[in-house]
Protein backbone atom coordinates (compact mmCIF):
# COMPACT_ATOMS: atom_id res chain seq x y z
CA UNK A 1 0.00 0.00 0.00
CA UNK A 2 1.22 3.24 -0.92
CA UNK A 3 -0.04 6.88 0.67
CA UNK A 4 -1.54 9.29 -2.01
CA UNK A 5 -3.34 13.03 -1.54
CA UNK A 6 -5.75 14.17 -4.05
CA UNK A 7 -7.72 17.04 -3.96
CA UNK A 8 -10.64 15.34 -5.56
CA UNK A 9 -13.42 18.28 -6.65
CA UNK A 10 -11.62 21.13 -3.73
CA UNK A 11 -11.76 18.35 -0.66
CA UNK A 12 -8.19 16.95 0.15
CA UNK A 13 -8.16 13.51 0.17
CA UNK A 14 -5.12 10.93 2.21
CA UNK A 15 -5.23 7.57 1.71
CA UNK A 16 -3.93 4.01 1.55
CA UNK A 17 -4.09 2.51 -1.94
CA UNK A 18 -3.08 -0.10 -3.75
CA UNK A 19 -0.38 0.69 -6.39
CA UNK A 20 -2.14 -0.35 -9.16
CA UNK A 21 -5.75 1.71 -8.25
CA UNK A 22 -6.84 3.65 -11.36
CA UNK A 23 -7.47 7.12 -10.99
CA UNK A 24 -10.91 6.07 -12.16
CA UNK A 25 -11.78 3.67 -9.18
CA UNK A 26 -10.02 6.30 -6.94
CA UNK A 27 -13.10 8.87 -8.14
CA UNK A 28 -15.77 6.13 -7.79
CA UNK A 29 -14.65 4.91 -4.69
CA UNK A 30 -15.65 8.84 -3.87
CA UNK A 31 -18.71 9.22 -5.17
CA UNK A 32 -17.72 10.75 -8.24
CA UNK A 33 -19.99 8.20 -10.76
CA UNK A 34 -20.14 10.44 -13.83
CA UNK A 35 -16.80 9.31 -14.25
CA UNK A 36 -17.70 5.54 -16.37
CA UNK A 37 -15.91 3.28 -17.75
CA UNK A 38 -16.12 2.50 -21.94
CA UNK A 39 -13.71 1.40 -24.00
CA UNK A 40 -10.96 0.72 -21.12
CA UNK A 41 -8.23 0.76 -23.82
CA UNK A 42 -7.97 4.65 -23.96
CA UNK A 43 -10.28 5.31 -27.01
CA UNK A 44 -13.58 6.83 -25.85
CA UNK A 45 -13.14 9.62 -23.66
CA UNK A 46 -15.79 8.35 -21.44
CA UNK A 47 -13.25 8.49 -18.49
CA UNK A 48 -12.37 11.76 -18.84
CA UNK A 49 -11.29 14.26 -15.80
CA UNK A 50 -9.26 17.06 -15.18
CA UNK A 51 -5.86 17.04 -13.74
CA UNK A 52 -4.67 20.10 -12.28
CA UNK A 53 -7.00 21.25 -15.36
CA UNK A 54 -5.85 19.05 -18.28
CA UNK A 55 -8.36 16.44 -19.64
CA UNK A 56 -6.77 13.16 -19.22
CA UNK A 57 -8.24 9.66 -19.46
CA UNK A 58 -9.25 8.39 -15.40
CA UNK A 59 -9.00 4.94 -17.18
CA UNK A 60 -5.43 4.47 -18.25
CA UNK A 61 -3.74 7.09 -15.10
CA UNK A 62 -2.39 5.35 -11.77
CA UNK A 63 -3.87 6.66 -8.99
CA UNK A 64 -0.53 6.97 -7.64
CA UNK A 65 0.45 9.04 -10.38
CA UNK A 66 -1.98 11.26 -9.13
CA UNK A 67 -0.49 11.98 -5.96
CA UNK A 68 -0.02 15.90 -5.35
CA UNK A 69 -2.62 17.04 -7.58
CA UNK A 70 -5.90 18.51 -8.50
CA UNK A 71 -8.58 16.01 -9.63
CA UNK A 72 -12.09 17.54 -10.93
CA UNK A 73 -15.00 15.38 -11.76
CA UNK A 74 -18.70 16.76 -13.43
CA UNK A 75 -19.66 16.05 -10.14
CA UNK A 76 -17.77 19.58 -8.52
CA UNK A 77 -17.76 21.09 -12.25
CA UNK A 78 -21.47 21.39 -12.23
CA UNK A 79 -22.10 25.58 -12.61
CA UNK A 80 -19.27 25.98 -15.08
CA UNK A 81 -21.18 22.89 -17.15
CA UNK A 82 -24.59 24.23 -16.82
CA UNK A 83 -23.91 27.30 -19.10
CA UNK A 84 -23.95 24.70 -22.02
CA UNK A 85 -25.49 21.42 -21.45
CA UNK A 86 -28.91 23.06 -21.95
CA UNK A 87 -28.05 23.51 -25.59
CA UNK A 88 -26.86 19.99 -26.12
CA UNK A 89 -30.07 18.73 -25.01
CA UNK A 90 -31.99 21.36 -26.62
CA UNK A 91 -30.86 19.55 -30.06
CA UNK A 92 -32.01 15.98 -28.91
CA UNK A 93 -28.14 15.77 -29.66
CA UNK A 94 -28.24 12.45 -26.84
CA UNK A 95 -29.95 9.23 -27.48
CA UNK A 96 -28.44 7.12 -24.81
CA UNK A 97 -26.37 9.66 -23.29
CA UNK A 98 -23.92 7.52 -21.53
CA UNK A 99 -21.29 9.31 -23.23
CA UNK A 100 -22.57 12.81 -22.09
CA UNK A 101 -20.32 12.92 -18.79
CA UNK A 102 -16.78 12.44 -20.78
CA UNK A 103 -18.14 14.79 -23.63
CA UNK A 104 -19.01 17.33 -21.34
CA UNK A 105 -15.47 17.18 -19.04
CA UNK A 106 -13.79 18.00 -22.51
CA UNK A 107 -16.24 20.40 -23.85
CA UNK A 108 -15.05 22.30 -20.36
CA UNK A 109 -11.42 21.64 -21.45
CA UNK A 110 -12.20 22.93 -24.87
CA UNK A 111 -13.59 26.06 -23.66
CA UNK A 112 -11.32 27.03 -21.02
CA UNK A 113 -8.36 26.82 -24.00
CA UNK A 114 -10.23 27.97 -26.70
CA UNK A 115 -13.31 30.25 -25.39
CA UNK A 116 -14.37 30.99 -29.16
CA UNK A 117 -13.30 27.63 -30.84
CA UNK A 118 -14.25 27.69 -34.78
CA UNK A 119 -16.75 24.11 -35.68
CA UNK A 120 -13.22 22.08 -37.04
CA UNK A 121 -11.60 23.17 -33.67
CA UNK A 122 -14.29 21.61 -31.87
CA UNK A 123 -14.45 18.57 -33.77
CA UNK A 124 -10.72 18.50 -33.87
CA UNK A 125 -10.91 18.73 -29.52
CA UNK A 126 -13.64 16.58 -28.91
CA UNK A 127 -12.07 14.11 -31.44
CA UNK A 128 -11.47 11.61 -28.48
CA UNK A 129 -15.00 11.18 -27.36
CA UNK A 130 -16.99 8.52 -29.26
CA UNK A 131 -20.57 7.95 -29.20
CA UNK A 132 -22.33 5.02 -30.01
CA UNK A 133 -25.49 6.57 -30.75
CA UNK A 134 -25.44 10.23 -32.63
CA UNK A 135 -23.61 11.15 -35.70
CA UNK A 136 -21.58 13.99 -33.72
CA UNK A 137 -23.48 16.80 -35.22
CA UNK A 138 -26.01 17.51 -32.32
CA UNK A 139 -23.53 17.74 -29.96
CA UNK A 140 -21.76 20.47 -32.73
CA UNK A 141 -25.17 22.10 -32.91
CA UNK A 142 -25.59 22.38 -29.29
CA UNK A 143 -21.98 23.61 -28.69
CA UNK A 144 -22.45 26.23 -31.68
CA UNK A 145 -25.82 27.51 -30.43
CA UNK A 146 -23.92 28.34 -27.03
CA UNK A 147 -21.33 29.97 -28.43
CA UNK A 148 -23.43 31.93 -30.72
CA UNK A 149 -25.95 32.93 -27.64
CA UNK A 150 -22.85 34.12 -25.96
CA UNK A 151 -22.01 36.36 -28.35
CA UNK A 152 -25.26 38.16 -28.76
CA UNK B 1 -4.39 -6.00 -17.14
CA UNK B 2 -1.72 -4.83 -15.80
CA UNK B 3 -1.02 -5.58 -11.92
CA UNK B 4 1.89 -3.30 -9.95
CA UNK B 5 3.19 -4.67 -6.78
CA UNK B 6 5.13 -1.63 -5.72
CA UNK B 7 5.10 2.21 -7.11
CA UNK B 8 8.51 4.18 -7.04
CA UNK B 9 8.79 8.09 -7.67
CA UNK B 10 12.32 7.97 -8.35
CA UNK B 11 14.62 10.34 -7.30
CA UNK B 12 17.66 9.85 -10.05
CA UNK B 13 18.28 8.22 -12.84
CA UNK B 14 20.74 5.77 -11.20
CA UNK B 15 18.14 5.02 -9.14
CA UNK B 16 15.66 4.58 -12.23
CA UNK B 17 18.47 2.53 -14.01
CA UNK B 18 19.38 0.15 -11.34
CA UNK B 19 15.57 -0.15 -10.91
CA UNK B 20 14.99 -0.96 -14.04
CA UNK B 21 17.90 -3.70 -14.51
CA UNK B 22 15.53 -5.88 -12.67
CA UNK B 23 13.20 -7.92 -15.78
CA UNK B 24 10.08 -7.71 -13.04
CA UNK B 25 10.54 -4.34 -13.10
CA UNK B 26 9.19 -1.17 -15.89
CA UNK B 27 9.41 2.35 -16.59
CA UNK B 28 6.13 3.39 -16.83
CA UNK B 29 5.00 6.33 -19.54
CA UNK B 30 2.00 7.80 -20.03
CA UNK B 31 1.17 4.09 -19.27
CA UNK B 32 -1.33 3.60 -22.50
CA UNK B 33 0.08 1.23 -23.64
CA UNK B 34 1.83 -1.16 -20.81
CA UNK B 35 -2.00 -0.64 -19.61
CA UNK B 36 -3.50 -2.48 -22.58
CA UNK B 37 -0.89 -5.64 -21.73
CA UNK B 38 -0.85 -8.57 -19.11
CA UNK B 39 2.38 -7.17 -17.34
CA UNK B 40 2.61 -8.27 -13.87
CA UNK B 41 5.46 -5.34 -12.93
CA UNK B 42 6.87 -6.43 -9.62
CA UNK B 43 8.19 -2.31 -9.32
CA UNK B 44 6.92 0.46 -11.87
CA UNK B 45 9.42 3.07 -11.94
CA UNK B 46 7.77 6.82 -12.60
CA UNK B 47 10.17 8.91 -13.91
CA UNK B 48 7.40 12.10 -12.96
CA UNK B 49 10.01 13.56 -10.64
CA UNK B 50 12.77 14.34 -12.92
CA UNK B 51 12.10 17.51 -14.75
CA UNK B 52 12.16 15.54 -18.08
CA UNK B 53 8.26 16.79 -19.07
CA UNK B 54 9.86 19.61 -20.68
CA UNK B 55 10.76 21.05 -24.08
CA UNK B 56 13.97 23.29 -23.94
CA UNK B 57 15.05 25.19 -27.11
CA UNK B 58 18.12 26.79 -28.06
CA UNK B 59 20.07 28.30 -30.83
CA UNK B 60 21.49 24.49 -32.12
CA UNK B 61 18.78 22.30 -30.64
CA UNK B 62 15.45 21.15 -29.43
CA UNK B 63 15.96 19.13 -26.23
CA UNK B 64 12.72 17.01 -25.25
CA UNK B 65 12.42 15.45 -22.12
CA UNK B 66 10.99 11.62 -21.95
CA UNK B 67 7.75 12.65 -20.12
CA UNK B 68 6.84 15.22 -22.56
CA UNK B 69 3.56 14.71 -23.71
CA UNK B 70 2.61 14.64 -27.46
CA UNK B 71 -0.01 17.66 -26.81
CA UNK B 72 3.45 19.46 -25.65
CA UNK B 73 4.45 18.58 -28.85
CA UNK B 74 1.87 19.46 -30.41
CA UNK B 75 1.40 22.81 -29.04
CA UNK B 76 4.87 23.88 -28.78
CA UNK B 77 5.30 27.45 -30.35
CA UNK B 78 9.02 26.78 -31.39
CA UNK B 79 8.76 23.24 -32.63
CA UNK B 80 6.07 23.95 -35.21
CA UNK B 81 7.76 27.13 -36.85
CA UNK B 82 10.85 25.43 -37.07
CA UNK B 83 8.94 22.62 -38.92
CA UNK B 84 5.85 24.46 -40.31
CA UNK B 85 3.29 22.65 -38.40
CA UNK B 86 4.52 19.33 -39.39
CA UNK B 87 5.03 18.16 -35.72
CA UNK B 88 1.36 19.20 -34.74
CA UNK B 89 0.44 17.23 -38.29
CA UNK B 90 2.09 14.43 -37.19
CA UNK B 91 0.28 14.12 -33.82
CA UNK B 92 -2.60 15.63 -34.31
CA UNK B 93 -5.05 12.37 -34.88
CA UNK B 94 -3.74 10.26 -32.39
CA UNK B 95 -6.77 9.13 -30.86
CA UNK B 96 -7.82 12.54 -28.79
CA UNK B 97 -6.50 15.78 -26.52
CA UNK B 98 -6.95 13.78 -23.24
CA UNK B 99 -5.04 10.68 -24.86
CA UNK B 100 -2.06 13.24 -26.24
CA UNK B 101 -2.22 14.73 -22.72
CA UNK B 102 -0.67 11.39 -21.16
CA UNK B 103 1.36 9.45 -24.21
CA UNK B 104 4.69 10.24 -23.28
CA UNK B 105 7.56 10.66 -26.54
CA UNK B 106 9.75 8.78 -24.09
CA UNK B 107 6.89 5.72 -24.43
CA UNK B 108 6.20 6.47 -28.37
CA UNK B 109 9.99 6.23 -29.24
CA UNK B 110 11.27 4.04 -27.06
CA UNK B 111 8.81 1.63 -28.52
CA UNK B 112 9.59 1.88 -31.76
CA UNK B 113 6.13 0.51 -32.85
CA UNK B 114 5.36 0.00 -36.45
CA UNK B 115 2.29 2.08 -36.56
CA UNK B 116 4.23 5.18 -35.05
CA UNK B 117 3.33 8.95 -36.30
CA UNK B 118 6.41 10.28 -33.50
CA UNK B 119 8.50 7.68 -35.05
CA UNK B 120 7.94 8.88 -38.70
CA UNK B 121 7.90 11.90 -37.82
CA UNK B 122 11.53 12.75 -36.20
CA UNK B 123 13.11 10.02 -38.40
CA UNK B 124 12.93 12.30 -41.20
CA UNK B 125 14.73 15.00 -38.93
CA UNK B 126 18.45 15.20 -38.00
CA UNK B 127 17.22 13.13 -34.21
CA UNK B 128 19.28 11.44 -31.55
CA UNK B 129 18.11 9.81 -28.58
CA UNK B 130 19.99 10.34 -25.10
CA UNK B 131 19.87 6.97 -23.20
CA UNK B 132 21.30 6.76 -19.88
CA UNK B 133 24.02 4.40 -20.38
CA UNK B 134 23.87 4.08 -24.17
CA UNK B 135 24.75 7.80 -24.64
CA UNK B 136 23.63 9.55 -27.83
CA UNK B 137 22.53 7.50 -30.77
CA UNK B 138 21.19 8.70 -33.85
CA UNK B 139 17.24 7.65 -34.33
CA UNK B 140 17.62 5.95 -37.14
CA UNK B 141 19.93 3.64 -35.44
CA UNK B 142 18.12 3.43 -32.76
CA UNK B 143 15.12 2.30 -34.65
CA UNK B 144 17.30 -0.74 -35.51
CA UNK B 145 18.20 -2.09 -32.08
CA UNK B 146 16.85 -4.77 -30.17
CA UNK B 147 15.26 -3.51 -26.89
CA UNK B 148 17.56 -3.53 -23.41
CA UNK B 149 16.90 -2.43 -20.00
CA UNK B 150 18.40 1.32 -20.65
CA UNK B 151 16.27 4.53 -20.35
CA UNK B 152 15.50 7.04 -22.84
CA UNK B 153 16.09 10.57 -21.41
CA UNK B 154 15.78 12.48 -24.18
CA UNK B 155 14.95 13.27 -27.46
CA UNK B 156 17.32 15.44 -29.21
CA UNK B 157 16.39 17.08 -32.78
CA UNK B 158 19.16 19.59 -34.27
CA UNK B 159 17.73 22.68 -35.77
CA UNK B 160 19.61 21.65 -38.88
CA UNK B 161 18.38 23.85 -41.55
CA UNK B 162 15.66 22.28 -43.76
CA UNK B 163 11.98 22.00 -44.49
CA UNK B 164 9.15 19.64 -43.38
CA UNK B 165 6.32 17.41 -44.06
CA UNK B 166 3.97 15.31 -42.80
CA UNK B 167 1.17 13.27 -44.34
CA UNK B 168 -0.30 10.32 -42.97
CA UNK B 169 -3.73 8.30 -44.34
CA UNK B 170 -6.03 6.80 -41.49
CA UNK B 171 -9.26 4.66 -42.33
CA UNK B 172 -10.80 7.51 -39.95
CA UNK B 173 -9.77 10.16 -37.60
CA UNK B 174 -8.42 8.86 -34.06
CA UNK B 175 -7.20 5.04 -35.91
CA UNK B 176 -4.20 3.99 -36.39
CA UNK B 177 -2.42 5.20 -39.78
CA UNK B 178 -2.38 2.79 -42.55
CA UNK B 179 0.52 4.57 -44.04
CA UNK B 180 2.66 7.83 -42.09
CA UNK B 181 4.80 9.58 -44.54
CA UNK B 182 7.56 12.66 -43.27
CA UNK B 183 9.27 14.49 -45.67
CA UNK B 184 12.03 16.25 -45.02
CA UNK B 185 15.23 18.43 -46.93
CA UNK B 186 17.61 18.61 -44.83
CA UNK B 187 20.91 20.30 -45.69
CA UNK B 188 19.82 20.74 -49.62
CA UNK B 189 19.01 16.36 -49.26
CA UNK B 190 15.79 15.20 -49.59
CA UNK B 191 14.60 12.05 -47.28
CA UNK B 192 11.58 10.33 -46.74
CA UNK B 193 10.31 8.43 -43.41
CA UNK B 194 8.00 5.86 -44.07
CA UNK B 195 6.14 4.34 -41.30
CA UNK B 196 2.81 1.54 -40.73
CA UNK B 197 3.84 -0.14 -43.73
CA UNK B 198 2.58 -1.14 -41.40
CA UNK B 199 6.65 -2.41 -39.99
CA UNK B 200 8.58 0.53 -38.28
CA UNK B 201 9.65 3.27 -40.22
CA UNK B 202 12.50 3.52 -42.66
CA UNK B 203 14.26 6.38 -44.45
CA UNK B 204 14.14 6.41 -48.00
CA UNK B 205 17.06 9.25 -49.42
CA UNK B 206 17.19 10.71 -53.21
CA UNK B 207 20.06 8.22 -54.13
CA UNK B 208 19.46 8.76 -57.66
CA UNK B 209 19.54 12.44 -57.15
CA UNK B 210 15.79 12.89 -58.71
CA UNK B 211 15.37 16.09 -56.47
CA UNK B 212 18.65 17.60 -57.58
CA UNK B 213 17.58 19.99 -59.78
CA UNK B 214 14.91 21.50 -57.24
CA UNK B 215 11.31 19.93 -57.36
CA UNK B 216 8.75 20.60 -60.09
CA UNK B 217 5.75 18.12 -61.46
CA UNK B 218 7.80 15.81 -62.91
CA UNK B 219 10.99 15.25 -60.69
CA UNK B 220 7.78 15.36 -57.66
CA UNK B 221 6.18 12.06 -59.61
CA UNK B 222 9.77 10.28 -60.71
CA UNK B 223 10.58 10.72 -56.84
CA UNK B 224 6.69 9.68 -55.99
CA UNK B 225 7.65 6.80 -58.09
CA UNK B 226 11.02 5.82 -56.38
CA UNK B 227 9.99 5.92 -52.99
CA UNK B 228 6.83 3.53 -53.30
CA UNK B 229 9.30 1.33 -55.54
CA UNK B 230 11.96 1.22 -52.92
CA UNK B 231 10.06 1.17 -49.52
CA UNK B 232 8.65 -2.21 -48.84
CA UNK B 233 5.24 -2.23 -47.45
CA UNK B 234 3.04 -5.13 -45.92
CA UNK B 235 -0.52 -6.47 -45.68
CA UNK B 236 -2.28 -6.62 -42.14
CA UNK B 237 -6.31 -5.97 -41.22
CA UNK B 238 -5.99 -2.37 -41.77
CA UNK B 239 -4.68 -2.41 -45.58
CA UNK B 240 -3.03 -4.50 -48.07
CA UNK B 241 0.62 -4.17 -49.25
CA UNK B 242 -0.34 -3.21 -52.32
CA UNK B 243 -2.93 -0.60 -51.31
CA UNK B 244 0.05 0.60 -48.77
CA UNK B 245 2.31 1.23 -51.79
CA UNK B 246 0.18 3.19 -53.64
CA UNK B 247 -0.45 5.49 -50.68
CA UNK B 248 3.05 5.90 -50.26
CA UNK B 249 3.37 7.07 -54.32
CA UNK B 250 0.39 9.27 -53.58
CA UNK B 251 1.39 10.92 -50.56
CA UNK B 252 5.14 11.26 -51.39
CA UNK B 253 4.04 13.32 -54.23
CA UNK B 254 1.44 15.92 -52.01
CA UNK B 255 4.64 16.22 -49.64
CA UNK B 256 6.78 17.30 -52.63
CA UNK B 257 4.04 20.06 -54.01
CA UNK B 258 3.77 20.88 -51.00
CA UNK B 259 7.12 21.33 -49.93
CA UNK B 260 8.21 22.86 -53.53
CA UNK B 261 5.23 25.32 -53.06
CA UNK B 262 3.27 24.23 -56.18
CA UNK B 263 0.08 23.13 -54.18
C1 LIG C 1 -5.36 2.92 -28.20
C2 LIG C 1 -4.05 3.46 -28.69
C3 LIG C 1 -3.98 4.09 -29.92
C4 LIG C 1 -2.75 4.61 -30.38
N1 LIG C 1 -2.72 5.21 -31.61
C5 LIG C 1 -1.53 5.72 -32.06
C6 LIG C 1 -1.42 6.36 -33.33
O1 LIG C 1 -2.39 6.46 -34.08
N2 LIG C 1 -0.22 6.85 -33.70
C7 LIG C 1 0.89 6.75 -32.90
O2 LIG C 1 1.96 7.24 -33.27
N3 LIG C 1 0.81 6.16 -31.69
C8 LIG C 1 -0.36 5.63 -31.26
N4 LIG C 1 -0.41 5.00 -30.05
C9 LIG C 1 0.83 4.90 -29.25
C10 LIG C 1 0.90 6.06 -28.29
O3 LIG C 1 0.99 7.29 -29.01
C11 LIG C 1 2.15 5.96 -27.40
O4 LIG C 1 3.27 5.88 -28.22
C12 LIG C 1 2.11 4.74 -26.51
O5 LIG C 1 0.97 4.77 -25.71
C13 LIG C 1 3.36 4.65 -25.61
O6 LIG C 1 3.51 5.82 -24.88
P1 LIG C 1 3.23 5.84 -23.31
O7 LIG C 1 3.72 7.14 -22.79
O8 LIG C 1 1.81 5.50 -23.04
O9 LIG C 1 4.20 4.68 -22.80
P2 LIG C 1 4.00 3.47 -21.79
O10 LIG C 1 2.78 2.65 -22.14
O11 LIG C 1 4.06 3.99 -20.40
O12 LIG C 1 5.33 2.66 -22.07
C14 LIG C 1 5.51 1.95 -23.28
C15 LIG C 1 6.83 1.16 -23.19
O13 LIG C 1 7.93 2.05 -23.19
C16 LIG C 1 8.73 1.87 -22.00
N5 LIG C 1 9.17 3.21 -21.62
C17 LIG C 1 8.40 4.30 -21.40
N6 LIG C 1 9.17 5.38 -21.17
C18 LIG C 1 10.46 4.96 -21.24
C19 LIG C 1 11.72 5.60 -21.10
N7 LIG C 1 11.82 6.91 -20.86
N8 LIG C 1 12.85 4.85 -21.22
C20 LIG C 1 12.76 3.52 -21.47
N9 LIG C 1 11.60 2.86 -21.61
C21 LIG C 1 10.46 3.57 -21.52
C22 LIG C 1 7.81 1.19 -21.01
O14 LIG C 1 8.54 0.43 -20.06
C23 LIG C 1 6.97 0.33 -21.92
O15 LIG C 1 7.64 -0.84 -22.25
C24 LIG C 1 -1.60 4.46 -29.58
C25 LIG C 1 -1.67 3.82 -28.34
C26 LIG C 1 -2.87 3.33 -27.88
C27 LIG C 1 -2.92 2.68 -26.53
S1 LIG D 1 -12.90 4.19 -20.65
FE1 LIG D 1 -11.21 5.53 -20.62
S2 LIG D 1 -11.01 6.07 -22.69
FE2 LIG D 1 -12.66 4.67 -22.76
S1 LIG E 1 -25.73 9.13 -26.86
FE1 LIG E 1 -25.39 7.01 -26.65
S2 LIG E 1 -23.23 6.84 -26.69
FE2 LIG E 1 -23.57 8.93 -27.10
Amino acid sequence: MIEIKIKLNGKMITEQIDPDLLLIDFVRNHNCYSVKRGCETSNCGLCTVLMDDTPVLSCSMLAARADGHEVKTLEGLQEEASSFVGFIADQGADQCGFCNPGFVMNTIALLRENPDPTDDEIRAFLAGNLCRCSGYEGQLRGIRAYLDSRKQ
Amino acid sequence: MVTIQKYVKVLSLDEAYELNQNKNNCIIGGMLWLKMGNKNISTAIDLCNLGLDTIEESDDEFSIGAMVTLRQLENHAGLNSFTNDAIRSSVKDIVGVQFRNMATVGGSIWSRFGFSDVLTMFMAMDSYVQLYKGGLIPLKDFAKMDYDKDILVRLIVKKTPGKYIYKASRAQRTDFPVIACALSMINGKYQLAVGARPNKAVLTIDADNILAGGINEESAKAFARFAADNTPAFSNSRASGEYRTHLIEVLTYRCLMEMGGLE
